[in-house]
């Protein structure tokens, strides 16, 4: 991990999930599960919300001693072949949500008819939904150790988790006891039943057994606290301190040994803290690869991703010239190899592709693992017999049979090199259109036909002249060169016209992508190419709620079920591959891939895939690469349609508030003249009473309409984007200007309660006296002139209080939230929006603005977020 | 302008929002060849307007909509201030309060009143400008000095301070006003 950005993007999976702390032992009975429930007990002690998520039942008495005081979730009990089974409950820890789960036994597989086939995969979904798990794990199910655990122990343990989850781990416990003290204690019983302790002493309790387990735990554990540790150092150091790291190339062969070269390549890695890259190289050469051999290669690959490697697949003539053009590319200090397991004779003749690695490889290291065989049994999920053409062999009779005609055609017996030729050419054209055996079949039909029915004496197969021998013997040579050339030439056009077709088809993918603009058009598109290449249904969901929308189907046809559509939710939620062909909900029809963007996942690619349930790596490869495409596409298109949205309501925005400010400013103006001269005209005295009544009622129904106008300016002002003109205010000082203000609406004007000390605020404080003025004015209008108003500040926990309370009749009970609605009126007077200004404005300081009966009486809070005073 | 410049007024009352001309411009050009009192007005919500022409040399504002008789006391103000600029008061007295600048001593009622040095200060900035508003920039530029600038907590801070020990009492008298956003007036 020395890329900064691995490590960045490391950290922040890690953030988002829950932590994950490992109880590691090296065999079972060392007290992993005793640990784990004593650090359960620790954490609920310190009020954690700590749930039992499943505990492996083994009988001992002073383990489930520590479990008593903590919730434990019911197990899932499955019926499986007239068996019952309890598992662990996924689905109801994801619903329970604990703060902590401890789950044992990290290792287990899952019974068939679970969401995940592996317990690691259930943990996963636990951390990626933010729980804190604790779990336990014996040394010997670690993916990378599986070999060296075999050798040690000479089992085969078929319960593995990968390195790369288990380097996710955010803390590792080794729990280590002597084998002295495991001996007694398995003799004690407290392990295994009694009748099962001499069996177990004898076999994998072995001493020796356990000295070598505990010291690879030790070792493991030790790897584990140095990567932490270089971590830390790492992200303390400046950047600029970063340097290449060590890299380490593993070359994937398509034979038995693949899988056993990727694990020892992956403990050099992890050993040497370096980085890891798969290859394989196809090459037109590597012509008779049997169905069986592809299969490991493949496996091998995929094992090598879930140990965290970067898989890669090269294609070119020449493997060892691919391969080291790549690893200096890449600057790869070390490349793994299997050794040769071809006949000794085999590689004096041909060559081995190690020796030439060793020989071309310049700078770069090259190491080269044994080739003892492999103890595991790889699941062959195709068998695939050698098709045998009746049709081939035809061909070749017909080849005979005319090359003999023509030779009795032209037959003399001084030019039989002529007759030669012509068989030459039935071989050849046999080899263009056929397999090896049946060119060299052809040949020495031919070889024997003509030698009968041409070289002298004729109709024998005696040769008189020993030069014929030679003839024949070149003849069969040149038809094994020329049909080994066809051979190669037809294998490699098919490579690269199938190639080609599919980088065709991805170009006019990316193209079409790149022309359309909408979503459902992008999707179609893209469901008709991946139909079209994979020659299968396919399907394309974007998300929606609350379930997944199939927004685009291939013409074939994709059919939909409730189980499928779950699947595809499943998958936009975790963005991870599901469905057939995967581990995970592997019961369903169709192959599911997420549609990930830069900003989570924007939707899934459904591939209902011909029933042979496998997939291979250039076909994972060019669905990995359709749904890129396709997730970018989309994710352009959202962005586009985002950025024209925001123009657009900023466009309409600006014009709303310029055509308000300048109707509000035109019509204060006029008012402030009508209000000046009803002021002008009572002060005459001259005047009648009614005409001073009427004088008096312009002056009001001028400043009333004044506050309105003045309401809808601070609406539009605090709709838009508010820009706060933020500074230090005395809150007193804001509340005793709005209590001025408005003194003239109430008879008594509102009582001020001072705050014991000056509250400071850092507010803007226009708008902030502007919203008490309001919650006053809704006082006096709601309560009448005559009520009683008082305004009250404190600090109640780091935040400023104000509070506006009356004795008026307050509001109708269940209004406490509507009232800050705009254009919310309750009496016939005002436009509803007073409140909403005060909401608008109190939120965008960040503050709270709640309103309460106080029976009687209503009453206002507002709370806003206290600064630390500056120096 | 022209107009101003011909009948030569007492006082010039500038609408900040003209419709086809930016009051500020007005103001500056008016101020390179005036003394003339000039009272902005402006509405609400326009707060640093206010200020930017409070600093760029106007006498007062006043808030639309305004009553005339608010009007009329800005205008006396004004008025008053321009006759008075000339001589140097050494006393302030107003509703109790007296202001010894020479002698640096503020009583209350007849009763000192013992003020820090800030507070003196402050005091004394807004009593000179009595009945007229005063920036806070500008009580911090002349208090604390043109590096403080951007201190306002510690203004209020002062502020606070000093009314408690101006504003005592049963119902206390308002002597110096806040004028949100923009600055204080002594009243």
């Amino acid at each position: 991990m020395n890329d900064p950005l691995a490590q960045m993007k490391d950290e922040q999976s890690r953030e988002r999930r829950g932590r994950l702390k490992v109880y590691l032992g090296m065999a079972a009975g060392v007290g992993k599960t005793y640990g784990m429930l004593v650090e359960g007990q620790q954490q609920s002690a310190r009020h954690t919300d700590v749930v039992i998520g499943y505990l492996e039942p083994h009988g001992r008495a002073e383990t489930e001693a520590l479990a008593n005081g903590l919730e434990m979730l019911p197990p899932k009990i499955l019926e499986h072949r007239n068996v019952s089974i309890k598992e662990f409950d996924l689905d109801a820890a994801l619903a329970r949500k604990p703060e902590l789960i401890l789950v044992d036994e990290l290792a287990h597989s899952n019974p068939e008819g679970s969401r995940h086939s592996k317990r690691w995969q259930d943990i996963e979904e636990l951390l990626h939904a933010q729980i804190n798990v604790v779990t336990t794990v014996n040394i010997q199910h670690i993916e990378s150790l599986r070999d060296v655990v075999a050798q040690i122990t000479g089992v085969f343990v078929q319960e593995t988790v990968p390195d790369a989850f288990f380097d996710l781990a955010n803390e590792i416990e080794l729990v280590d006891i002597p084998p002295e003290q495991l001996h007694q204690r398995l003799k004690e019983g407290k392990v295994y039943g009694q009748e099962k302790v001499d069996q177990a002493l004898k076999g994998f309790f072995k001493r020796s057994n356990l000295l070598a387990l505990r010291e690879l735990a030790l070792r493991h554990t030790a790897e584990q606290v140095d990567k932490d540790l270089r971590e830390t150092r790492a992200t303390l150091k400046k950047p600029e301190g970063w340097h290449a790291g060590e890299r380490i190339l593993v070359c994937v062969a398509p034979n038995r040994m693949a899988l056993r070269v990727v694990r020892a390549a992956k403990r050099l890695a992890a050993s040497l803290h370096a980085e890891m890259l798969a290859v394989t190289v196809e090459s037109s050469r590597q012509r008779a690869v049997s169905p069986e051999n592809r299969e490991y290669q493949e496996q091998a690959m995929v094992l090598a991703e879930k140990l965290g490697a970067k898989a890669v697949n090269l294609a070119g003539d020449d493997i060892v010239a691919e391969l080291i053009k790549f690893a200096q590319r890449e600057n790869v200090n070390t490349i793994v190899m299997g050794k040769p397991i071809r006949q000794r004779w085999k590689e004096i003749a041909f060559g081995s592709v190690v020796d030439s690695t060793i020989r071309s490889s310049g700078d770069i290291d090259v190491m080269v693992i044994t080739g003892a065989e492999s103890q595991g049994t790889p699941i062959f999920r195709r068998p695939k017999p050698e098709k045998s053409s009746w049709y081939g062999w035809g061909e070749v009779a017909a080849a005979i049979v005319i090359c003999t005609a023509l030779g009795f055609l032209i037959y003399d017996s001084e030019h039989l090199s002529n007759i030669i030729m012509l068989y030459l050419v039935g071989v050849v054209a046999v080899a263009l259109r056929n397999g090896l055996r049946e060119s060299i079949s052809t040949a020495v039909i031919a070889i024997c036909i003509f030698d009968f029915c041409f070289v002298p004496p004729r109709y024998t197969f005696n040769i008189t002249d020993g030069r014929y021998m030679l003839t024949f013997l070149v003849m069969l040579a040149v038809s094994g060169i020329l049909s080994g050339l066809t051979l190669r030439l037809r294998e490699s056009t098919r490579a690269v016209s199938s190639r080609e077709r599919s980088t065709s088809a991805l170009y006019e993918l990316s193209k079409s992508l790149a022309e359309s603009r909408k979503k459902e058009e992008m999707a179609k598109l893209t469901a008709q190419k991946a139909s079209e290449l994979l020659n299968c249904p396919a399907a394309v969901f974007v998300i929606s709620t609350p379930s997944p929308q199939l927004i685009a189907n291939s013409a074939t046809g994709f059919e939909l079920s409730a189980n499928e559509m779950a699947v595809a939710q499943w998958v936009m939620d975790h963005g991870q591959p599901a469905g057939a062909t995967t581990d995970t909900l592997s019961g369903a029809k169709a192959l599911y891939v997420p549609l990930n963007g830069s900003n989570g996942t924007l939707g899934a690619l459904a591939l209902e895939l011909p029933t042979e349930k496998t997939t291979d790596l250039s076909q994972r490869l060019l669905i990995e690469s359709i749904s890129t495409q396709l997730a970018g596409a989309l994710e352009r298109a959202q962005f586009a349609k985002e950025f024209n949205d925001a123009a657009l309501h900023a466009e309409s925005e600006q014009m709303r508030s310029n055509l308000l400010s300048a109707v509000s400013h035109d019509l204060r103006t006029p008012l402030a003249s009508i209000e000046g001269s009803a002021t002008s005209l009572l002060t005459h005295s001259e005047l009648s009473l009614q005409s001073k009544e009427l004088a008096t009622t312009i002056q009001e129904q001028s400043q009333r309409m004044a506050r309105l106008i003045q309401n809808l300016l601070d609406m539009t002002r605090v709709q838009g984007a508010i820009q706060l003109d933020l500074d230090w205010q005395s809150l007193e000082d804001l509340v005793t200007n709005a209590v001025e203000r408005t003194a003239p609406l109430l008879d008594s004007p509102a009582t001020i309660v001072k705050p014991e000390q000056q509250i400071l605020v850092r507010v803007d404080g226009v708008l902030l006296e502007q919203v008490i003025v309001n919650l006053l004015e809704n006082a006096a209008r709601h309560a009448e002139r005559t009520a009683h108003v008082k305004v009250q500040m404190f600090i109640h926990q780091k935040n400023a209080v104000i509070t506006v309370s009356d004795n008026g009749p307050g509001f109708l009970p269940g209004q406490e939230l509507k009232i800050f609605e705009r254009f919310h009126r309750t009496g016939t007077s005002g436009f509803g929006l007073g409140l909403a200004i005060c909401k608008a404005a109190i939120e965008a300081h960040g503050g709270k603005i709640t309103a309460t009966n106080l029976n009687p009486g209503a009453q206002f809070k507002i709370e806003l977020p206290m600064e630390e005073a500056p120096e | 302008m022209q107009l101003v410049a011909h009948k030569n007024p007492d006082i010039v009352l500038l609408d900040l929002g003209l419709p086809d001309m930016d009051g500020l411009e007005v103001l500056t050009k008016l101020r390179e060849w005036t003394q003339v009192p000039v009272i902005v007005l402006s509405a609400r919500g326009q707060e640093r307007d206010k200020v930017a022409a409070l600093d760029g040399g106007a006498d007062d504002y006043l808030t639309k909509p305004f009553s005339v008789g608010e009007l009329m006391a800005r205008v006396r103000v004004a008025l008053r201030h321009t006759v008075k600029a000339s001589e140097d008061e050494p006393f302030f007295e107003s509703d109790g309060l007296q202001i010894d600048f020479a002698s640096r001593t503020v009583t209350l009622n007849n009763d000192e009143v013992r003020l820090t040095q800030i507070e003196y200060k402050l005091l004394a900035l807004l009593a000179h400008h009595s009945g007229k508003v005063v920036t806070q920039n500008q009580i911090l530029r002349e208090v604390w000095g043109a590096a403080y600038e951007d201190s306002s907590h510690t203004l209020r801070v002062h502020m606070g301070n000093l009314r408690q020990k101006l504003e005592t009492g049963e119902n206390p008298k308002r002597r110096i006003r806040t004028e949100t956003g923009v600055g204080y007036r002594f009243i």
